[in-house]
């Protein structure tokens, strides 16, 4: 490879970014200072010099959290100390909405308008802003804030909500919510220290008995590992290590437990692949990157009981064998990333872990890695673009080998399973044989308290919906957004199916990552299927033509439709709808284009729900 | 006996200097034995035979079919004589599998699957004229056709005529965009789409350097630059893909010019494209004067003169003068690619200067 680096040289502060994740450059050839007399002629090269590639993003994010965007000359520096051909380089950081590789200025206000926020009035959050402050992505306050426009931040539940994110040498990133205009303007302000700010209890059950995954969550001191050890933590990992991989390989594969993150396929299945195989090493990756809009379990799981994910991640590593394990967590979640990290340090340094290395790695912006094979390339460092499967991340993974995924829900139902000895059949004793534990829901929109519920499933949507406490404002229900914006709207003929992965896949609908998003009878839902189309639009990663294409022509085709433009007849336009979602379903790569055109269509299928 | 060269049964080498116990004594001198060179070979040694591939039964159209092992479903097809039609693939690079024009139907797969690089697996049925295949291939075509400028894609227009594509449904193109503004999208920064007309990637073709121009109006994004550039050939990465979704495009580091960047113009990206968005000065500008005649070029197989590789040459030579040189895929020596030297160093061949007085 010719590393060929050009143009004027990075600037102190940029340089002080990448070195202060790095350490000191050690040679002139990776950007320290030049001495011929002891460097010669000896390059660096070779596999060595290339095996840090895998830094390449969170270098990105040293500088973008410095200086607030990524030159040139600072890119070239991250260049040369990783050995990355500036041409890749550039690739990725473009590829990652949360790195800007134009100047941006150090303070943005990231304003979500997706779906729950636009529920909420992020709509007129935004007008607002756009008169008082000026047009999103334009800089003002003298070039050092600006406002931009943001998918699903994940906090819905106190929506509309906002992330901000100040660079400089004592980085700040916070979210708050629920926000007006003038509340974001007052949040532009420069701060020295981060905090998130406190907002509506995101459990709305909190301390009520019975709970199993929520059980701690909002009760337990998420920053101490004694109050968590003093309600239990760690007995599950004691008892999986007396009991050893295989048996805990059994019990999980016995009490049925599938996975939360959406596609439901049987955990105990895919740790005994990967335990099985003989390439060495076995990576371990939590996927906690859920940016599903509407969805926010994982968040309020990490931030309220992270010792129980750095738990649950060791009894993995313990099942799968695997030393070397990676929580991957989605860029808009400080306060998770604060908490996951002092928790995987505290249990670390305590000696809870073993051999066991858990490494954190911070998303940038794409939903697309939330796809396994994405995130692989993600932590690889590389542009989130998924992989062709077969082979399977239990054969071909993480850096090429055996690589058991799983999503955060999923990790914390181990605990439980293999917490005692009969934890199986209390696992199994709750659900439906095909759906077995309990489930939390993302429920969010016009309901009365919006949150995380932790229910059995075969619970009923209407039970659901009543125990968040109905539609707010005592309004009549329009439709309901099972799955999130890869997921289904119902109707309300649909608020007695069980919330079962069996019941709901009947009826045409699915469950997804748990979103239950309720739509009142004055909701829009011409722009609820916009915004939809808007962010497969802005989230597809580009690599395969139906995907890339598709979304673009899907979104088209809804503006001229709300425009009152149809090309065409109506029945036509609806026609080629349909031929769009299925060409993006059946040849696209991966599950983004698969389901870009799932809700969307759903909402066509039933004419009193979008009058177009 | 076992010929792995691991096995420890076999006869043990003799100690160097000592004769074996059945060769008689003093009738050859040892040191001869020792010196004299082996017998020259007539022929450069053949290399050790590949293990014979296990043969694999699956069911292409109905038809029973048998290939080696480890083959792609695209390969099987074209044993079939079945014409897949392809993009992003080509035989000397990794498939990437992103255009998905060659997708087939396989039975029990809830998606369909890219044949280019798909393994065939013992008991597959494979489908690849159904319904669903017709229709996927068709809208991608659709896709590409309406968004990219094809005009310089005779493969990809004859795939849109096989297919019934209608490109046109989409409504009127939209306006180009100016140079380098798709070079500026940031990722997930929303631009409301126009309301009668459909989004394409047209914008001004880059001209910045002598050899080649790259006219991104035409492009698929088909990777097949980005791996020429980078692991499968030329190991320079100057180009990858920059950007997300529609707004991905080919770009080199800051969208930088291409003399500015990594670039050592081999030009094995012209090779590869399967579009003409990379295309020689020389073409451009011959198309731009309406003098480009395919036609009337001829094509001379010769051997590079630079170098002691040997590169296999096409010449393409137009009214006796050559426009453009290639390399046949098919050669073992360069696998299609060259360097600048073969590509673009013709120059001197038709330097007709005055001549010795």
């Amino acid at each position: 490879m010719d590393l060929h680096v050009i143009g004027p040289l990075a600037s102190p502060a940029e340089r002080a970014a990448v070195d202060a994740l790095l350490g000191p450059p050690e040679s002139g050839w990776r950007g320290g200072q030049r001495d011929a007399r002891t460097e010669g002629h000896v390059a660096r090269g070779g596999h060595e010099a290339r095996s840090r590639r895998d830094l390449l993003i969170p270098v990105l994010h040293a500088i973008q959290s410095r200086i607030g965007w990524i030159s040139q000359p600072a890119l070239n520096y991250a260049c040369r100390r990783l050995t990355v051909p500036p041409a890749e380089a550039y690739g990725v950081a473009s590829f990652y909405a949360l790195f800007a590789t134009t100047p941006r200025p150090p303070i943005v206000a990231h304003v979500c308008d997706d779906l729950a926020c636009a529920l909420a009035g992020a709509g007129d959050v935004a007008a607002d802003l756009e008169r008082s402050v000026g047009p999103a992505g334009e800089p003002v306050d003298g070039g050092e804030t600006t406002w931009l426009r943001s998918p699903c931040l994940g906090l819905c539940e106190r929506a509309p909500a906002m992330m901000v994110t100040q660079a400089g040498t004592n980085p700040v990133t916070f979210v708050a919510g629920p926000v007006d205009a003038v509340g974001v303007e007052r949040r532009l302000e420069p701060r020295t220290g981060g905090s998130t700010e406190s907002g509506p209890p995101p459990i709305p059950q909190r301390g009520q008995p019975g709970l199993r995954l929520l059980a701690r969550v909002d009760v337990v001191d998420p920053s101490s590992l004694d109050d968590y050890r003093a309600q239990g933590g760690f007995r599950a990992l004691a008892r999986a290590r007396r009991i050893g991989p295989q048996q805990v390989i059994e019990e999980v594969t016995a009490s049925g437990l599938v996975g939360r993150g959406g596609a439901a396929f049987p955990t105990g299945r895919k740790w005994a692949a990967v335990a099985a195989q003989p390439a060495e090493p076995h990576y371990l990756v939590c996927n906690a990157d859920e940016s599903e809009p509407g969805t926010f379990k994982d968040r309020v799981l990490m931030e309220g009981d992270p010792f129980a994910v750095v738990e649950a991640m060791a009894i993995e590593a313990l099942a799968v064998g695997a030393t070397k394990a990676y929580l991957y967590i989605r860029g808009e979640y400080p306060l998770a990333e604060a908490r996951m990290l002092g928790a995987i340090a505290a249990s670390g340094e305590a000696g809870l872990l073993g051999d066991l290395d858990i490494e954190l790695r911070r998303g940038a912006g794409a939903y697309i890695c939330g796809e396994e094979t994405a995130l692989f390339e993600s932590i690889e460092g590389k542009r989130g673009e998924p992989r062709n499967k077969p082979p399977f991340p239990v054969e071909v993974g993480l850096f090429g080998k055996p690589t058991a995924i799983n999503n955060v829900e999923t990790l914390i139902n181990v605990l439980d399973i293999v917490g005692s000895d009969d934890g199986v059949a209390a696992f199994k004793a709750i659900g439906t044989e095909a759906s077995a534990g309990p489930k939390l829901f993302c429920v969010s929109g016009n309901v009365g308290r919006p949150g995380v519920y932790e229910v059995d499933f075969g619970t009923t949507l209407r039970e659901l919906i009543d125990l968040a406490g109905g539609v707010s404002g005592g309004l009549t229900l329009k439709a309901v957004l099972l799955g999130g914006a890869a997921g289904v709207f119902v109707g309300p003929d649909a608020l007695d199916v069980p919330l079962t992965f069996e019941a709901t896949r009947a009826i045409g609908a699915t469950l997804g990552s748990g979103v239950v998003m309720i739509f009142d009878e004055t909701a829009d839902m011409v722009a609820a299927l916009t915004r939809i189309a808007r962010f497969f639009r802005d989230e597809s990663c580009g690599q395969c033509v139906p995907c890339r294409v598709g979304t673009v022509r899907q979104e088209e085709l809804l503006a001229r439709l709300a425009a009152g433009r149809a090309n065409g007849a109506r029945d036509d336009e609806l026609v080629l709808l349909r031929e769009i979602g299925q060409a993006m379903r059946d040849a696209s790569i991966c599950g983004l284009g698969q389901t870009a055109s799932s809700a969307i269509e759903s909402a066509f299928r039933q004419p009193q729900l979008v009058a177009l | 006996m076992s010929h792995d060269g691991l096995s420890m049964d076999r006869d043990p080498a003799p100690a160097p200097g000592v004769p074996r116990a059945s060769e008689p004594p003093g009738a050859q001198p040892l040191t001869d034995i020792l010196l004299r060179p082996p017998a020259r070979p007539s022929r450069p040694p053949a290399p050790p035979p590949e293990p014979e591939r296990a043969a694999v039964e699956l069911t292409i159209d109905g038809v029973t079919v048998t290939i080696p092992a480890g083959s792609t479903i695209l390969e099987a097809c074209r044993a079939q004589g079945i014409d897949t039609p392809t993009l992003c693939y080509l035989e000397n690079l990794t498939p990437v599998n992103v255009c998905r024009v060659c997708v087939v139907e396989v039975t029990g797969s809830r998606v369909l699957v890219p044949a280019c690089s798909r393994k065939v697996e013992a008991g597959m049925d494979v489908k690849t004229n159904s319904d669903r295949v017709r229709h996927s291939r068709k809208m991608v075509l659709e896709f590409l056709g309406s968004s990219v400028d094809l005009s310089t894609a005779p493969s990809a227009l004859g795939y849109i005529e096989r297919y019934g594509a209608d490109t046109a449904r989409y409504g009127p193109a939209d306006a180009p965009s100016p140079a380098g503004e798709r070079d500026r999208h940031e990722a997930g920064h929303h631009h409301a789409p126009p309301i009668d007309a459909a989004q394409t990637v047209e914008q001004p073709v880059k001209v910045d350097n002598d050899l080649y121009v790259r006219d991104y109006s035409k492009c698929i994004l088909c990777y097949k630059c980005v791996e020429a550039c980078g692991e499968d050939a030329q190991n320079t990465f100057a180009i990858a893909v920059a950007g997300r979704g529609f707004d991905a495009r080919i770009s080199t580091e800051s969208a930088v010019p291409l003399p500015d960047s990594a670039c050592v113009y081999c030009g094995n990206c012209i090779g590869v494209c399967p579009t003409g968005a990379l295309m020689f000065k020389s073409e451009h500008d011959m198309r731009a004067a309406g003098t480009w005649d395919e036609s009337a070029q001829t094509t001379t197989q010769t051997i590079c003169p630079y170098c002691g590789v040997g590169c296999a040459l096409d010449l393409h030579v137009q009214d006796n003068a050559i426009v453009t040189v290639t390399s046949p895929l098919d050669s073992s020596v360069t696998d299609g690619h060259l360097c600048i030297k073969g590509r673009f160093g013709f120059q001197f061949v038709q330097n007709r200067g005055p001549g010795p007085a």
